[in-house]
């Protein structure tokens, strides 16, 4: 299996803060991985770097076989992001949403391709809606649907769950199972683990500005998650109180 | 749409979401429009002046109104792309990050050019003043250029900040100062019947400004927008 993406040694600062110090990643094409962690954990800056959002302090990051931050517009074609927020405008249709980010994105056929992904997505009767009168969990299936119109190699998703209900979330899942997920490479960020044990095939724990521990999730038992992720990070804040933290270059 | 270079179909799919937008809601026309009107309103019985002085007034009461009202729209224009993510939508798109900057800037003008076509007539049966003069339109569309050409930028970085309502003005006033003064030199210079070698100084201050700051602000978006 190749990598789709690779980081290594990354370090990104705001101001004094270090929120990621020297943090190696490696995903193969087609994994999907879980990247579950506590609140302020650095997730949602290390999903910013790897979609070209934000620059990275040091360190290196490629996505695709590119670069980043020097071949963003290459990485950005074959990314689709999908954020606790729509990133839809309220006061367009469904399908004008798509019409737009379609344009942007150059998609070829794109009329046709619309109609696929609302179908997709389950959205197909309500296409001339305006989507500020969707709820939340209507917006987060347009929000797939307008991440994936441009098939996109890689997805990365950043708690998308948050702010849904029980069966919001169970039909955002079903669509990510469906549609998303299938053939792609899938990075989510959680700190949802019975979301998430379902849908990834493999665990990552991101404490402290780094990766802190990794299981398959053949190698977890089927109630074992929450266990290993509890162990991780308990070693985690061990290891920070013997050890001075390392400071980032 | 295929045959047009990516710069021009993002530049026109920005230009035409704004614009689709803002039919649909009408949020920001409406705001700027009843502020606009408000302000030549409270000026036109503040003020209580003779017919002779008037003339002399208008440019400042009319620069004024347009620039208050524009740097409404300027806030509620970045607003609607942060509030929902929008931003990062658009930056995550494969395309020249300029043309985003351009399309917002197009979109903008034309917001300002519309309140611009609604005030000129309220504003001359009210203070009984010809504003249909074909210079001081064409002073009103550099003017306005100039205008949001900073005005854009400067709400694209004034976004991200908490406090971003008080931000912008602080920001895009001091800026602007070059491009009103011009304007309103050149607007009053019309109103008055001056000789054009006397105004154009005025509107050739405000292509130069216009030129600068719309290649400034066109080369360092990236920049700006970049975290």
């Amino acid at each position: 299996m190749t990598a789709i993406i690779e980081v290594s040694r990354l370090v990104k600062r705001f101001g004094p803060k270090v929120v990621l110090r020297q943090l190696d990643f490696r995903v193969e094409s087609g994994e999907f991985v879980a990247l579950l962690g506590p609140n302020g954990a650095g997730k949602t800056t290390f999903l910013r770097i790897l979609s070209s959002l934000s620059r990275p302090t040091l360190g290196n990051v490629s996505v695709a076989g590119f670069s980043l931050p020097h071949q963003a517009a290459n990485v950005r074609r074959r990314l689709g992001v999908v954020s606790h927020l729509p990133l839809l405008y309220g006061d367009l249709s469904a399908e004008e949403n798509l019409l737009f980010y379609g344009r942007m994105y150059a998609v070829d056929n794109l009329a046709r391709r619309m109609d696929e992904v609302l179908e997709q997505v389950g959205l197909t009767s309500r296409r001339r809606d305006l989507v500020r009168t969707f709820s939340r969990g209507m917006q987060q299936r347009l929000a797939i649907g307008r991440a994936i119109l441009h098939d996109p190699e890689v997805l990365l998703l950043d708690e998308p769950h948050t702010g849904l209900d029980q069966d919001a979330c169970d039909m955002l899942d079903a669509a990510l199972r469906q549609v998303a997920v299938r053939g792609r490479t899938v990075v989510m960020t959680s700190h949802d683990l019975s979301r998430t044990e379902d849908l990834a095939t493999r665990f990552d724990v991101l404490a402290r500005g780094m990766i802190q521990g990794s299981i398959q999730r053949q190698d977890i038992a089927r109630d074992g998650l929450l266990g290993y992720y509890r162990q991780t990070l308990e070693q985690a804040q061990n290891n920070s109180k013997n050890h001075r933290p390392e400071a980032a270059p | 749409m295929s045959g047009l270079t990516p710069f021009i179909r993002a530049l026109g799919a920005v230009v035409w979401k704004d614009l689709r937008a803002e039919w649909r809601s009408r949020e920001l026309i409406s705001a700027m429009l009843v502020f606009a009107l408000l302000v030549i309103l409270i000026f036109n019985f503040a003020l209580e002046l003779e017919s002779t002085v008037r003339a002399n007034v208008t440019a400042g009461v009319l620069w004024v109104t347009f620039t208050f009202a524009g740097q409404l729209g300027l806030n509620r224009s970045m607003a609607v792309e942060k509030d929902r993510g929008c931003l990062d939508g658009l930056l995550l798109a494969p395309v020249d990050r300029a043309a985003i900057y351009l399309g917002k800037t197009l979109a903008n003008w034309v917001f300002m050019l519309l309140v611009a076509i609604i005030v000129l007539p309220i504003y001359s049966v009210l203070y009984n003043t010809n504003l249909f003069i074909p210079g001081l339109l064409l002073t009103i569309l550099l003017g306005s250029e100039g205008y949001v050409a900073v005005g854009t930028l400067l709400s694209s970085m004034a976004v991200q900040a908490r406090t971003r309502d008080i931000l912008l003005p602080i920001l895009l006033f001091p800026v602007a100062i070059p491009v009103l003064v011009a304007a309103v030199k050149a607007t009053g210079g019309y109103l008055q019947g001056l000789d054009i070698n006397e105004i154009r100084p005025w509107i050739n201050l405000l292509i130069t400004y216009d030129v600068i700051f719309t290649a400034v602000a066109f080369m360092v978006f990236d920049s700006v927008v970049e975290e």
